[in-house]
């Protein structure tokens, strides 16, 4: 046995080693480019958006450490009773099977953890669902296997595209297998866009890590989201609900620009795309559903 | 025949195919459940090892070709079929695991097997049910084998939207052809016979416990399995009038699931979610009795704070059935439900909590042999708190938001099922067969399967929280490559596990071959509950005379 000094250094110095990688780790998840996934990380995606700032805080400064912490003291534990524990070092087990204030502290003291999260999770819940007064709106519709986006009539719009992923052997250098598609959504930067949700034939799923966003495209029901990009950017994200047989073909690329370049994009997007007049309407389509096929 | 009693009641000894095929006995039955559930996993696991090949390296290299085997694919259209087979991978995979590995080998098996040994009942209330239970089950999964070769999506086979069936994946418009019908009767056939079975275990525990076997005395999983038979009971049934009204969509014209006829889909998932989210508590909970049991018996002390630990398991499934829309955060709930949902369910770490601090209480004193079935239990603790505690992080609504269908989920769940659920079942499977067979296994050979598998299963794992943080969606049959590193890495885990499932197999064949004779008790003062006490195997009829509990046997 290690004297009662000597044992409580060694336990410090277990400790804080275990803690290491909790303490690196924000800085570690910190180095990534916005947008794109990084190759090989092991962080939460880099965000542009104030709710996914928001979203980076509580997973890497108040989740991670705790159940990081929750981790490694019940392995401590584990560890430790395996080596005082085991039937060399005791050969003679004792009876024990109560302790009321032990049972009461294992209660209280998770109930307390939970609390102490619940508070910035409710916080952030809010500012995730309650949408800030929006300066553009722009209705997605998910379809088998790409998205439609239409920029209403009022908003400078009254048009609608579809954005397919651009296949490999189209590829210009650069441009990210997988992610890169022929028409990117272009948004301003510093506003707020609000985002409607819809699907025109099986449930889909928008969702760009940059943003802290996810939300569903279910057909028959329009779901509404947000996000206020910080950055000048291209912002890349993926269909997260399984859709059928090219559910990992149908990326979202979102480009966001300074307020005179959206508004140039959009008199060129205008005449692009005249074709499409926006009618073309996603929750029209379902109702049809059954005479597409 | 079987009922022909002689003047001291021993019963006729059927053999062969009439002891397996009309078997009443406990026994037998809990032998055929834990058969029935090992092809399944092998199954399963077969499925799996093939999506972690594909999925080691970006890009499509094994489906296409693969669907051209399975599925007679025309090679001009492989690359789709293939891309469609992989989907139909993670769901039967999804299926397979769950509904025809798990739940047989834990409720079927251990339960029909230990039940009654444990309370000191000769046989199963109702034993006649036991045989249809099971084979009820049979039927379901061999329908559900036929979904794989039949049409489904549009000029594809089988079904392929993901083991939760949500429609319109699941209805006309996703999947126009007969392949989600054969899997909607595979459930209903599985329901049923687990709600056959709950209702026998239930009038089992409440009926037939010998004398001096009070509630307050039953061993940890004979409460485990009472409160998963309750579980069952309640949400089956929702279940199946779920997929009775995709049935009836599907095939009569109904729209309780088409928005177009004013029905919702939404209306599916929470009635899926309703019984799926108690579902995991119906894997889990009779895992957590299996360790409570191994964890006793291997540090040779009684269960610390017992009365905690039933009452926990209750609250389990009492809180347990009242969060499901947790899996729902981003249909556009509103915010108050989110929080509702979000709160009810960090609740349940506290009961879980209180389980794994009580077990490592009941190890802390004790006298810890690390036998076998001792490594699994406490590799259980370490991988089921893994999988508890990112399950905090995903209880969040406004944390689920940025984790939702993506690879932190499938590192969370596999973290609590595929290693907490498989490593209770492990644990279980070689406390206990000695007990069932009656023969020694190779504890080298055990240990061996154990650290393979434990090594595995967090190489296989681990890294999917990297890759769930990064972004990378589930049920992708390819990714960008800036997701390739732990990817590989995960893949490379399944060589590991995969040796494990084959010392696995070699331990069942070396220990049938030696047959070294397990005696009554081969785990030493420990194992103090009633199934020890009986020879092993176990007399085909056991306790003629009803054994009389004094003590506490906890």
């Amino acid at each position: 046995m290690l004297t009662g000094n000597r044992q409580l250094l060694r336990r410090a110095a277990v400790a804080a080693a275990a803690l290491l990688p909790v303490l690196l780790y924000p800085a570690l998840a910190a180095a990534q480019a916005e947008g794109i996934p990084t190759p090989g990380g092991i962080g939460m995606a880099a965000t542009v958006t104030p709710v996914g700032h928001e979203t980076q805080f509580f997973y890497n400064g108040i989740l991670m450490p705790i159940i990081s912490f929750i981790a490694l003291f019940v392995l401590g534990l584990l560890l430790y009773v395996m080596w005082r524990f085991n039937d060399q070092a005791n050969p003679v087990p004792s009876k024990m099977t109560h302790n009321t204030l032990l049972e009461v502290v294992w209660t209280m003291i998770p109930v307390m953890i939970l609390l102490f999260i619940a508070v910035p999770s409710f916080r952030l819940m809010a500012h995730q669902v309650e949408i800030p007064e929006a300066s553009v709106t722009i209705k997605v519709t998910g379809n088998q296997w790409y998205w439609t986006y239409k920029y209403p009539e009022d908003q400078g719009g009254g048009f609608s595209f579809d954005q397919i992923m651009k296949p490999e052997a189209d590829l210009k250098p650069g441009e990210l297998r997988l992610l890169a598609v022929d028409n990117e959504a272009v948004v301003p930067v510093n506003e707020v866009v609000k985002v409607q949700l819809t699907a025109s034939d099986v449930i889909h799923a928008f969702g760009v890590p940059s943003f802290g966003v996810r939300m569903d495209a279910i057909p028959g029901r329009l779901n509404e989201t947000w996000f206020k990009i910080e950055k000048v950017g291209i912002y890349y994200g993926e269909c997260y609900f399984i859709c059928g047989k090219d559910h990992a073909y149908m990326p979202i690329a979102i480009r966001a620009v300074s307020r005179p370049d959206y508004e140039k994009w959009l008199a060129e997007a205008k005449q692009k795309f005249a074709r499409n007049d926006g009618k073309d309407d996603g929750a029209l389509r379902v109702a049809a559903g059954d005479e597409r096929r | 025949m079987a009922s022909s009693t002689t003047a001291d009641g021993a019963h006729d000894h059927p053999r062969g195919l009439r002891r397996f095929l009309f078997s009443t006995n406990h026994k037998d039955i809990g032998t055929l459940y834990i058969i029935i559930g090992a092809v399944g996993g092998v199954i399963g696991f077969i499925l799996s090892l093939v999506m972690r090949m594909e999925l080691a390296n970006p890009g499509v290299t094994i489906f296409p070709g693969l669907a051209q085997i399975i599925h007679f694919a025309d090679p001009a259209m492989a690359f789709d079929a293939g891309k469609n087979l992989y989907n139909m991978f993670i769901t039967v995979h999804g299926v397979l695991m769950i509904f025809f590995m798990a739940m047989p080998i834990l409720i079927g098996g251990f339960g029909n097997w230990f039940v009654p040994l444990m309370i000191g009942a000769p046989d199963m209330a109702f034993p006649r049910l036991n045989n249809i239970s099971f084979w009820l089950l049979v039927a379901s999964l061999v329908l559900a084998v036929f979904s794989m070769f039949v049409d489904g999506a549009p000029g594809m086979k089988g079904f392929a939207g993901g083991w939760t069936f949500y429609p319109p994946m699941s209805g006309n418009v996703g999947t126009p052809g007969p392949a989600m019908d054969f899997v909607i009767l595979a459930l209903h056939l599985a329901g049923a016979s687990s709600i056959l079975g709950a209702i026998n275990f239930i009038t089992t525990i409440f009926n037939m416990r010998a004398p001096g076997m009070t509630l307050h005395r039953m061993p940890l999983f004979v409460w485990a399995v009472l409160v998963t038979a309750f579980l069952l009971i309640l949400v089956l049934p929702v279940l199946a009038g779920c997929v009775t009204m995709l049935l009836t969509d599907r095939n009569f014209g109904t729209a309780f699931y088409d928005p177009a006829g004013g029905g919702d889909l939404l209306l599916f998932q929470h009635l899926l979610w309703f019984f799926g989210h108690p579902e995991v508590y119906i894997i889990i909970l009779p895992a957590f009795g299996a360790i409570s049991q191994i964890v006793s018996t291997f540090s040779k002390k009684p269960v610390f704070g017992y009365l905690g630990m039933v009452y926990a398991m209750c609250c389990i499934g009492v809180v347990g059935s009242i969060v499901w829309a947790h899996h729902m955060y981003t249909v556009g709930m509103s915010l108050n439900a989110q929080r509702y949902f979000t709160f009810s369910t960090m609740v349940i770490a506290v009961p879980t909590g209180i389980k794994i601090f009580s077990w490592i209480a009941t190890m802390w004193g004790g006298s810890i042999s690390f036998r076998t079935p001792m490594l699994w239990a406490i590799g259980f603790i370490f991988v089921f708190t893994m999988g508890g505690v990112t399950g905090v992080v995903l209880a969040n609504a406004s944390a689920d938001r940025q984790f939702h269908e993506g690879y932190y989920i499938v590192a969370h769940f596999h973290y609590t099922l595929s290693l907490g659920a498989v490593f209770g079942i492990f644990a279980g499977y070689y406390y206990w067969f000695p007990k069932m067979t009656g023969y020694l296994f190779n504890e080298r050979l055990g240990n061996a399967n154990f650290w393979l598998l434990f090594i595995g299963v967090n190489v296989v794992f681990f890294p999917q929280h990297f890759l769930g943080l990064a972004g990378q969606p589930r049920r992708y049959i390819d990714y960008p490559d800036a997701y390739f590193l732990w990817n590989m890495v995960s893949s490379i885990g399944m060589i590991f596990v995969t040796l494990a499932m084959i010392v696995w197999l070699y331990v069942i064949v070396e220990a049938f071959m030696k047959k070294r004779a397990a005696g009554d008790n081969p785990w030493g003062v420990g194992a103090t509950t009633l199934e020890w006490t009986l020879s092993s195997p176990p007399p085909f009829h056991q306790f003629n005379t009803l054994p009389r509990i004094t003590g506490s046997a906890h």
